[in-house]
């Protein structure tokens, strides 16, 4: 169509391509046996990352617990930081930590047959001009009880991201809870 | 690692005269998860979204939610109820509102079905919700509803997206 040739030849960088701008790179599924699961060799080809979670954890001593997010196995906890925004069911509450504890998504515990959604965006991560942050929402809903939570988090350094983990500091992931790495051009 | 494409319309559509109810169904179990996303208006202000699934109107849904219209934040649960009330203040109104849904593992059968919500009403407010559906059967079909007088009017688009993870 030579209207498009015309639009084509006048633009320049990268033109859109439909079907192709949302990849799903990898998934780790949980088999009850280890509270970490990793990407790892994340290629740097995609602008945005979004892991889509649903699972998870045997924590017995409570309801619900948090995960903490780690890149490129930098456990340094001042290189995290993050601000948050939460509702219980009954308030609102907000705060923040200089940690990487807290930094993901909530989980909630075994036997209730209910798995806890989440959607973090990892962004620019190839960038290796800017420090990276992360957008996350995450929520628990067991008729009872329940949580829902926004979260942003910056980690504190200029790499490129090539691996990531999410930890659980209060028991092992569920058999079954799905971990899907997408890529967004 | 694989990479393939992901991220397809399932279906969409936009109404040409006012509805109380939007339906998708016979949606294929080819997905792990899906996004619905709504945009429109409502006849009038602050006419709150309802959602089921498969039709289901018995007492098995719940949700629990925050929420926030520029002076004031919240959270409240509705247990027990019909369907799931996703929005507080972030409903339809006679200005443009957009709504996003993102129903997990939707075609799973072991697990109760849960979705995360984002309600937005520039002239009103914002919600962010999670839901349930205690019920481990497939979703194939999802009801979005109003109620009481409320309904979806003529070029309110909703278009329902499928995810599939490698």
């Amino acid at each position: 169509m030579p209207m498009l040739g015309i639009m084509a030849s006048a633009i320049s960088g990268n033109l859109w391509a439909p079907g192709k701008d949302f990849d799903s790179i990898a998934t780790v599924t949980a088999t009850g046996s280890s509270a970490t699961i990793s990407f790892t060799s994340i290629p740097s080809t995609y602008r945005h990352l979004q892991i889509r979670v649903t699972g998870g954890i045997s924590y017995s001593s409570n309801a619900y617990d948090a995960l903490a997010i780690q890149f490129n196995s930098d456990t340094t906890t001042t290189n995290y930081n993050q601000h948050y925004l939460a509702g219980s069911g009954s308030s609102a509450y907000a705060g923040n930590y200089t940690s990487v504890r807290n930094a993901a998504t909530w989980m909630i515990q075994s036997n209730t047959g209910i798995f806890s959604p989440g959607v973090i965006d990892i962004l620019d991560y190839a960038n290796t001009n800017k420090n990276k942050t992360v957008r996350s929402l995450s929520g628990i809903d067991f008729n009872t009880d329940g949580e829902i939570f926004f979260n942003s988090t910056l980690w504190m350094n200029t790499a490129a991201i090539t691996s990531i983990s999410l930890v659980s500091a209060s028991g092992v992931f569920l058999n079954n809870s799905s971990f899907a790495l997408y890529g967004a051009k | 690692m694989a990479a393939g494409n992901t991220y397809t319309q399932i279906a969409s559509t936009t109404l040409g005269s006012s509805s109380t109810t939007i339906n998708f169904t016979s949606i294929p179990s080819t997905y792990t998860d899906l996004v619905l996303v709504l945009q429109g208006t409502a006849n009038s202000n602050y006419w709150d979204l309802y959602v089921r699934f498969n039709s289901d109107t018995a007492s098995n849904y719940s949700v629990t939610r925050l929420f926030g219209n520029g002076s004031t934040a919240g959270s409240n649960r509705l247990s027990n109820d019909t369907l799931i009330q996703t929005t507080y203040y972030g409903n339809l109104g006679t200005g443009q509102s957009t709504q996003i849904l993102n129903v997990m593992n939707y075609s799973n059968t072991t697990t109760n079905k849960t979705m995360l919500v984002r309600a937005n009403n520039a002239a009103n407010g914002v919600d962010a919700s999670a839901g349930l559906w205690r019920s481990t059967a497939a979703i194939t079909a999802i009801n979005l509803l109003m109620f009481s007088g409320g309904s979806f009017q003529a070029g309110t688009t909703a278009s329902l997206y499928g995810i599939t993870a490698a």
